[in-house]
């Protein structure tokens, strides 16, 4: 009796809800009747890996605002006073940095599995451009969030990034100032990046995963044969034959991938929180002292790519402009993808060794200049003076030379050798 | 070649070994020994802790390193300090600057930013200097303004430096206090406090890691069994 009672009370709230906002609708459109087609594999957990980690970033660094102080004098001391004093506070911290490069590692592995299975292909240009919106903003969001602890590398890497506007011909000089708010890294920048990392880059960081989700809900999730689930569909209730209900099957499944990278994201918390240097480097340890330029600035690991290709670039009629200019179209090369792809197939177990090995080259290339990115431009040595062309050359820049051009070669070629390439019959359905 | 490109994202972080000039001798630090802790405690209170600051460590803290509020009071306090307070130093840091070239940096997170071996190998490699206003260098820290505040222990070293080879060589001139031994350890006790310092919940929270590595691993097996029996029809 009281059971069916308390049942019926739960329906009429409900009922009450419904009647004025669509909870109901939402939780079947978006859950229970989003069908998702059911050969998702090992590559398909970073996308909600990533909403994860962001969940993580805004509520550590909601704690974090708690106890951190935006101002010059007092910002190194006041994190390693959330280090020290704050209940917990170190783990807060070693979340939200932790959480700073996980962030980069899920994106680039969910940005991979978009190059492999062709998920950026029409229908979903929208998709991935608003995917590529949120890259931009997050590495927007990280390297304002990274002035934040005001160390050496904090102070030394945001001179240097603010720095490159001022190549830009005509007014360049006046951007940076306008960016830095003051004639060097100062008070004034720190404040104003803070504003910047806590309000305005979250703001349109939460729109555009927003926007990336309802895009996706709207033409439905590609898959690892990249066909069209929509095409089969059960002729009476109008599912798609090989789709499943996101809610239960795919909640389920994206736990035990959450459960296995909270084992990975602790693991590094407790036991490496600066992973060798490369999430928190040694030199940031040092507060920020404008009149000490560290010997060696280099930025955090995921920004290393695009930095390579920017010392790469020789400078051109005295202008830093062009590797300036190279280092942004690095960045956004990956939204042209959808129009730069020809190939009648999307999935990569249908493509032939043409894009294979082009996509192999591509990620070497951007391994090795993410580690040249690392390490300074001497790090190999130089070729000996008699060598052919080359001759007294730092050897790791006319390697990251190469495979800058590899690197714009897999986007600038990809419309030639897509269609060139000898592809596979495609099934009609979904396989295992 | 997917296992390719695995095999080389992993091989990558070998190549990031870095090239210093000066070869660093290992630190023979072990966090879990209290002894040696606070022995690098009395010592770093003795003689750093003039110059130097430790402005975010607080006396109390010591605690973790076994050591009572008495046994701090008594032992490492000086003047009218609480326990509560932060190891700072008296000292101007205009004064400082004045007086040494440099002022001398607070050392709260030094180990971090440094690392232990190149501390133990830089409180080891002083020798003396007549050209340098404090008539000491540093084989690891060139032209360093500090001068070797542990000379009374250690004794004085100069640098020899082989004419065919041109090899570097640090020779003990005069003896100290201390056999080279027993100087090895006090430095080797004194960096082991510095690296606690640091990050002084480390050891704690690597306890704590493991536990929640456990119950994560728990929480894999649930999950994974659950997803299982979800999907037990979808073929």
């Amino acid at each position: 009796m009281a059971d069916k009672n308390t049942q019926s009370r739960a329906a009429n709230l409900l009922a009450w809800v419904d009647e004025r906002f669509p909870l109901t609708a939402n939780v079947k459109a978006h859950l229970t009747e989003y069908y998702a087609p059911k050969n998702f594999n090992f590559w398909y957990f970073f996308g909600s890996l990533a909403l994860l980690v962001l969940v993580i970033q805004i509520l550590t660094g909601i704690f974090l605002t708690m106890n951190y102080k935006p101002e010059a004098s007092m910002a190194f001391a006041s994190v390693e006073y959330i280090m020290r004093d704050v209940s917990w506070g170190r783990l807060i911290r070693y979340m939200h940095s932790t959480g700073a490069s996980m962030f980069f590692v899920v994106v680039y592995l969910h940005m991979f599995r978009g190059l492999i299975y062709g998920s950026y292909r029409a229908p979903r240009e929208l998709i991935w451009l608003f995917g590529v919106g949120i890259f931009l903003v997050l590495m927007g969001e990280a390297f304002f969030g990274y002035l934040l602890p005001w160390g050496q590398m904090s102070y030394w890497g945001a001179q240097v990034i603010i720095n490159l506007f001022t190549s830009i011909p005509f007014i360049g000089p006046d951007i940076s100032l306008w960016v830095r708010g003051d004639y060097t890294v100062s008070d004034a920048t720190l404040n104003r990046f803070f504003a910047f990392h806590v309000i305005a880059l979250p703001l349109v960081l939460l729109g555009l995963v927003v926007a990336h989700l309802i895009a996706l809900h709207e033409v439905g999730s590609n898959n690892p044969d990249g066909v069209e689930i929509k095409k089969h569909k059960d002729p009476k209730t109008k599912i798609p034959l090989d789709g499943i209900p996101f809610h239960p099957y795919y909640t389920v499944k994206d736990l035990v991938g959450v459960a296995v990278f909270l084992m990975v994201f602790s693991a590094i918390i407790f036991f490496a929180p600066e992973m060798g240097g490369y999430f928190l480097e040694a030199n940031n340890f040092i507060p920020a002292d404008p009149l000490k330029t560290p010997p060696h600035i280099a930025p955090v690991w995921y920004f290393t790519p695009y930095y390579s290709i920017l010392r790469a670039v020789p400078p051109i009629l005295n202008s830093q402009f062009p590797g300036v200019a190279a280092m942004g179209l690095s960045v956004v090369s990956f939204a042209f993808l959808p129009w730069l792809d020809r190939s009648p197939v999307k999935s990569i177990r249908y493509r032939g060794s043409l894009y294979k090995k082009w996509l192999a080259a591509f990620v070497v290339s951007f391994l090795i200049l993410g580690y040249l990115g690392t390490e300074p431009s001497n790090v190999w040595g130089q070729f000996s003076p008699e060598t052919f062309f080359v001759g007294g050359a730092d050897r790791a820049t006319v390697v990251a030379r190469i495979f800058s051009v590899v690197y714009f070669s897999f986007f600038a070629l990809m419309p030639w050798y897509t269609k060139k390439d000898q592809t596979k019959p495609v099934p009609e359905r979904v396989t295992a | 070649m997917k296992k390719f490109l695995f095999a080389l994202a992993l091989l990558l972080p070998l190549l990031a070994t870095a090239n210093e000039g000066v070869k660093l001798d290992h630190a023979p630090i072990d966090p879990n020994n209290q002894a040696s802790l606070q022995r690098g405690a009395k010592t770093f209170v003795n003689y750093c802790l003039n110059c130097h600051s430790a402005a975010y460590m607080r006396y109390n803290r010591l605690q973790d390193i076994g050591l009572t509020d008495a046994q701090i009071k008594a032992n490492l306090l000086f003047a009218d300090q609480k326990v509560g307070d932060t190891m700072t130093v008296a000292m101007n840091k205009a004064d400082a600057k004045a007086w040494f070239g440099a002022t001398p940096p607070d050392l709260s997170v030094e180990a971090r930013a440094r690392g232990a071996d190149w501390l133990y190998s830089y409180l080891r490699s002083f020798y003396r200097d007549d050209t340098r206003p404090t008539g000491w260098n540093n084989l690891v820290f060139d032209k360093v303004a500090m001068p070797h505040v542990l000379w009374q222990l250690q004794g004085q070293q100069v640098l020899k430096v082989d004419e065919a080879t041109g090899e570097h060589a640090l020779v003990l001139e005069k003896k100290g206090t201390m056999s080279p031994a027993e100087y090895n350890q006090t430095v080797a006790d004194l960096v082991n406090y510095l690296v606690f310092m640091a990050e002084p919940f480390k050891q704690h929270d690597k306890q704590l890691g493991l536990l929640v590595l456990a119950f994560l691993g728990l929480l894999v097996l649930l999950t994974y069994y659950l997803k299982k029996e979800f999907w037990k029809d979808i073929h």
